[in-house]
């Protein structure tokens, strides 16, 4: 099966049911995408799929045939980092780590749609991704820090 | 796990034979429930092959015909709410599928998913029960009030597939959620409630989404007090993980009580 990862196409010779989870982290060594509860609960695993935010330990990696794949990896150009990710440095809004990749492709995603979001806008927007240090207020700050 | 078969159909006709001549074959959508189930092997029977519909072009979209709004069974909740047409025609539904999971599930799940699920909990199935939807199969309309068998199961045959699911307009219903959270929440009890014709429909609070019936007759009669009372006779909540079977009851009946007054008001 082919894919386009990070702006480079793949050519797998893979189970289709895997999980894509597995298949970025094990089969292509992107460990950047973290598994956290493993039922799409809190959004750790979260990739972009055709530049919208999936949990990818809900998919199946024979869905992503012919399709798009962003993980944190591909944000950065080079070692350039996006504005997104430069603000969470800047801000502090990573603790431990483990769902700091998830929480960019969610903001990324919903810094794409809108540049003016509102804290309640970022809030629902993060939803889906949960932060075990409950270090919520620095990352709502970050996201914010990236909107006109 | 990993010896099951994967078949990615292109076309819904392909799709159809496909499942009915794969023995053990268990259609797949946005896997928002499937893939957690089928990666930690607790899927009953145990599949041999999955059949990924996600990609099936018929299967997608929200389109207007003829005095009904269909919508596709692997249109994605994200789809269901961007679309004018189903935001003008079905706002409960709209409403519903915001309130599932968060922006990665509402990508992937779908109300084929829900409805083939079947969960009790299910957010989109009372919505449907009270805009009095038809689940249209590959061979069939099943009307919605005929859906729900029994806990989890479901009046399709073995080798039967979802296609659409279409809902007559001009309805209004009002909907309400009750979980922990806003986001992520499985629902303690979940209302959809119509007063013309009159619909109560409750999920979470039985072993599947009920339609109160005690209830509307009451609503009928448009005594409302008597469909609040009424209410706690068409529903069998139990003690879970989620909540207990007394606050469901409270709940219930508070939430259409809410429901009721608001669709006086308007």
């Amino acid at each position: 099966m082919r894919f386009t990862l990070n702006g480079t196409t793949v050519s797998l010779d893979v189970v289709g049911t895997r999980r894509l989870l597995d298949v970025l982290r094990e089969d292509l060594h992107l460990t950047g995408t973290k598994e956290g509860c493993g039922e799409g609960e809190c959004g750790a695993c979260s990739v972009l799929i055709d530049g919208e935010v999936v949990d990818s330990c809900l998919i199946a990696v024979g869905q992503v045939e012919g399709r798009e794949v962003t993980t944190v990896e591909g944000l950065a150009d080079g070692g350039r980092l996006t504005a997104l990710q430069q603000a969470f440095i800047e801000y502090g809004a990573a603790q431990c780590g483990i769902c700091t990749p998830g929480m960019l492709l969610a903001a990324h995603v919903l810094l794409e749609g809108s540049s003016r979001l509102t804290a309640d806008e970022v809030r629902e927007g993060l939803a889906g991704n949960l932060c075990r240090c409950t270090g919520y207020t620095k990352i709502i700050e970050a996201v914010l820090s990236c909107t006109t | 796990m990993h010896d099951v078969t994967y078949l990615r159909p292109t076309s819904l006709k392909d799709a159809v034979q496909l499942y009915r001549k794969t023995p053990g074959c268990r259609p797949l959508a946005g896997g928002t429930d499937l893939m957690v189930m089928l990666h930690a092997g607790t899927l009953r029977p145990e599949p041999r092959a999955i059949l990924d519909l996600w990609s099936i072009p018929e299967l997608k979209g929200v389109r207007r015909t003829q005095g009904l709004l269909e919508i596709g069974a692997a249109e994605s909740y994200t789809g269901i709410i961007r679309a004018r047409e189903a935001q003008e025609h079905v706002p409960a539904l709209v409403a519903a599928a915001r309130t599932i999971g968060a922006a990665q599930i509402q990508n992937r799940g779908t109300l084929g998913g829900n409805l083939a699920n079947a969960s009790p909990a299910g957010d989109t199935l009372p919505v449907l029960l009270a805009y009095d939807a038809v689940v249209v199969t590959d061979r069939r309309s099943i009307p919605i009030d005929q859906f729900f068998t029994g806990y989890r199961r479901t009046a399709l045959q073995p080798d039967e597939l979802i296609v659409a699911v279409r809902i007559p307009l001009g309805r209004r219903v009002l909907f309400r959620k009750v979980g922990t959270r806003a986001a992520q929440a499985i629902s303690k009890v979940v209302v959809a409630v119509s007063r013309s014709p009159a619909r109560v429909a409750i999920g979470s609070v039985a072993e599947v989404t009920i339609r109160a019936r005690r209830a509307e007759s009451a609503l009928e009669r448009h005594d409302i007090e008597g469909a609040i009372a009424a209410v706690a006779g068409d529903i069998r909540p139990i003690d879970d993980v989620r909540s207990t079977a007394s606050y469901r009851a409270a709940v219930t009946q508070n939430v259409l009580r809410e429901l009721l007054d608001a669709s006086a008001r308007s």
